[in-house]
């Protein structure tokens, strides 16, 4: 230990620190904008380059940044002398002088850490003006848009991407004025190897990566007069949304959130989740088959769209290990254009299915043309973040909302279906009906909380019909690539494995409600973990609690797939992957 | 350029990296050596190069676009390089490169058409004592003024080769 002075007060610090964490342990803030330090996810992006920490040192001519500045022992520290202010807001001003000035119309107006930050340092006029750089932006693909005229070369992006995903799509590019953070060659990101997960546009501290929004279509859908406009809502959201209104992280609105959705307009009001104990029905059968019928094994889970990009790029040798099955809203639009269009006695093409997504792929994958008959199954894909600005645009006191409950026919869900949000939760679905069938009867267990748990890389062993089942799980692409490695090297020997691309699983997904990053830095994962403990909690609510006791699944089965992996259920409910490779890219040409 | 001659530049270039004591830093030798044997990189040739380094093509992109001395496009047969780091720049360079383009008639940064000369401003090049230099085709031109400009362009469309 050391001591430093910070602000006339001595105080005690570990030596190796930063002046910006002895700031953080005293309870002094130092403003910061290109830093970031989630450490629960191992990611630290500390470039120093926006020069907005600067701070005073004792016997030091010039300002230091108090994020790269390591503290020494007698170190006296100033952090709001006026230079120091002085020099934080020339070099916001700085940045602002070279950034587009359409906050009113950006998709981060209000919710912008560079705008706060003009705002707190008082920032009322630019004094500097000239060139500002210019870039078109990037609206390649159906998930996100890039308009790198709003990066203010913070680096998280890349930090994100590299460190916690290992997708690696970002480098920065050129020198000097001409830097920007670009892909490979400039190719749109449609043509990159980039998954869609989102969690770059959840870490950007600006618009200069958003969710691609489709609002405006769905209101006009819902003002359609000759469309059925069908809603489904994602397990996640339910435990986030509240956040967007100033509720509590984890607090559970799924009764607000249903009535909100039938104010604003939509027709039917189902629940993803219904989807969610279909696809145990499909992947549990398919996980008996691969266990009593040779193989392949391990299963793989495949329903995060981002994870299944991963694996096509990264391990295209692997392509024939994930499930068959596609994701719950996929297996949802599928069913409701068939199955429920008739039920309804409404021509399918006139059916507009709208998800409600805590994620970004999600957005990417209902353009996949697998996953489509004449149409598409999913017409729009709407993040948390879309929906809460919905909400707000019809004027709903979300708050004071009266609890309403989904539609019937495609509303009922188990609590299976629920814990499909969080990391462990797919997989624990899973073997709730899997156990039951490799037993041949109902078992007394019904949480398989070996499963469960925030850790990156997990693995379990699980007891059923005298068999010993091996579970690996992963959650975050960089996990996932580590747990990929040991299957491809032959040095994994799992029944099953869960993999999902977000920390955390979906309730940390890319189209989540934004986490003001300062103040939860490094507890960022905590949050998450609230939103999964309130879906264990709604998991526990629930009287049925596996996907095969679902009344209207069992109905829809007797009706009209007949059994699970049917030729019917194997048509609508079922997709095929594409080897794709991380440098057999469709490159631009370079002249 | 016939296929065969590419596969031959292709199998030059597997070749020394696969000398190369490591992976890591090779980027850099990597790509001095690409350039040596196909004039630029183009992106064919840094996406290669990514592959064999098993790293991201948006790093060999991201390095290539840093350093003023890879160029993407092919050059002209006279590559004309100015250096417009601290030292020149305020010893004229910046005069002198204007100089060169309007001779040339091909603005800084450019190749002209028919692939004759290439004008490009550098980064320092480490000879400040020489201030402002001009590099033509690896011939180094120390203290250049504006009334010497077109002294060079003689000089170089004498030596022809």
């Amino acid at each position: 230990m050391i001591s430093i002075t910070l602000n006339d007060k001595p105080m005690s610090v570990e030596e190796g620190i930063t002046v910006l964490d002895a700031a953080k342990q005293a309870g002094v803030y130092i403003p910061t904008l290109c830093h970031m330090n989630l450490h629960s996810l191992n990611m630290h992006n500390n470039p120093g380059s926006c020069r907005v920490c600067m701070v005073e040192l004792e016997g030091r001519r010039t300002l230091a940044p108090a994020c790269t500045t390591k503290v020494f022992d007698g170190m006296k520290v100033r952090t709001n002398t006026p230079k120091a202010i002085k020099s934080r807001r020339t070099m916001v001003e700085l940045l602002l002088s070279n950034h587009p000035t359409d906050c009113l119309i950006c998709d981060r107006n209000n919710n912008c850490e560079l705008q706060s930050m003009a705002s707190s340092l008082g920032i009322r006029k630019i004094r500097y003006s000239g060139e500002r750089m210019r870039f078109d932006s990037d609206t390649s693909s159906h998930a996100m848009i890039r308009d790198p005229e709003k990066c203010i070369l913070c680096r998280r992006c890349e930090t994100v991407c590299n460190e916690v995903q290992t997708v690696n799509v970002y480098s920065a590019k050129g020198r000097g004025f001409d830097a920007v953070l670009s892909t490979a060659f400039d190719m749109p990101l449609y043509d990159t190897t980039c998954t869609f997960c989102g969690q770059c546009a959840s870490v950007c501290p600006t618009g200069a990566l958003v969710q691609r929004s489709y609002i405006t279509e769905v209101w006009d859908e819902i003002a359609d007069p000759d469309k059925l406009v069908i809603v489904q809502t994602a397990p996640a959201v339910r435990v986030a949304l509240g956040e967007e209104f100033g509720m509590d992280y984890g607090s559970r609105v799924t009764g607000k959130m249903v009535a909100a959705l039938r104010h604003i307009g939509f027709d039917k009001v189902y629940d993803t989740d219904f989807a969610a104990d279909l696809t145990i029905m499909e992947e549990a059968n398919e996980l008996i088959k691969r266990i009593q019928g040779g193989g392949p094994l391990p299963m793989l889970t495949s329903c995060c769209p981002a994870w299944v990009r991963f694996i096509e790029h990264q391990f295209p040798s692997l392509i024939d290990i994930p499930s068959s099955c596609a994701s719950p809203h996929e297996m949802f639009g599928a069913i409701a254009k068939t199955y429920l269009a008739e039920k309804l006695g409404v021509d399918p093409k006139k059916v507009v299915v709208v998800s409600i997504m805590p994620c970004l792929a999600k957005k990417h994958e209902a353009n996949r043309a697998e996953l489509a008959t004449e149409f598409p199954h999913v017409d729009y894909v709407l993040t948390t973040r879309e929906l809460a600005s919905m909400i707000r645009e019809a004027g709903l006191s979300f708050g004071e909302l009266e609890e309403a409950d989904f539609d019937k026919v495609m509303g009922e869900s188990t609590g299976a279906g629920v814990i499909f949000g969080t990391t462990g939760g797919v997989i624990e679905a899973a073997v709730r009906t899997a156990a039951c069938k490799l037993e041949g009867k109902e078992i007394d267990k019904i949480d398989f909380t070996e499963l469960r748990g925030m850790d990156g890389v997990r693995e379990a062993t699980v007891h059923v019909a005298g068999m010993d089942l091996r579970i690996g799980i992963a959650h975050g692409l960089g996990n996932a690539r580590t747990l990929l490695q040991k299957i491809k090297d032959g040095k994994a020997d799992y029944h099953a494995i869960e993999i999902m691309a977000c920390p955390g699983g979906c309730v940390g997904g890319g189209g989540q409600p934004l986490l003001q990053t300062y103040s939860l830095e490094g507890d960022k994962m905590a949050v998450i973990e609230k939103r999964a403990k309130a879906l264990y909690a709604e998991d526990a609510d629930k009287q049925r609690r596996r996907s095969h006791e679902n009344k209207e699944i069992q109905q829809l089965y007797a009706e009209f797939l007949g059994e699970p992996g049917s030729h019917k259920a194997h048509d609508l409910l079922h997709t095929t992957y594409t080897k794709r490779g991380v440098y057999n890219i469709n490159l631009p040409s370079s002249k | 350029m016939s296929t065969a001659t590419e596969a031959t530049k292709y199998s030059e270039l597997d070749e020394f990296i696969a000398g190369l004591p490591s992976n890591d830093g090779a980027l850099i030798p990597a790509l001095h050596q690409a350039q040596e044997i196909f004039g630029h990189l183009p992106f064919e040739v840094q996406n290669h190069i990514a592959r064999k380094l098993r790293i991201p093509a948006a790093k060999v992109y991201g390095v290539v676009t840093f350093y003023s001395f890879f160029n993407i496009e092919p050059k002209g047969k006279y590559k004309v390089q100015v250096c417009i780091g601290t030292a020149c720049f305020v010893r004229g360079a910046g005069k002198v490169l204007d100089e060169f383009a309007a001779k040339l008639k091909v603005p800084s940064g450019t190749t002209s058409e028919d692939m004759m000369w290439s004008l490009d401003g550098l980064r320092c090049v480490g000879a400040c004592g020489l201030a402002p230099v001009v590099i033509v085709n690896g011939k180094v031109y120390g203290r250049v003024e504006v009334k010497d400009v077109q002294g060079i362009i003689d000089d170089t469309l004498a030596k022809g080769e």
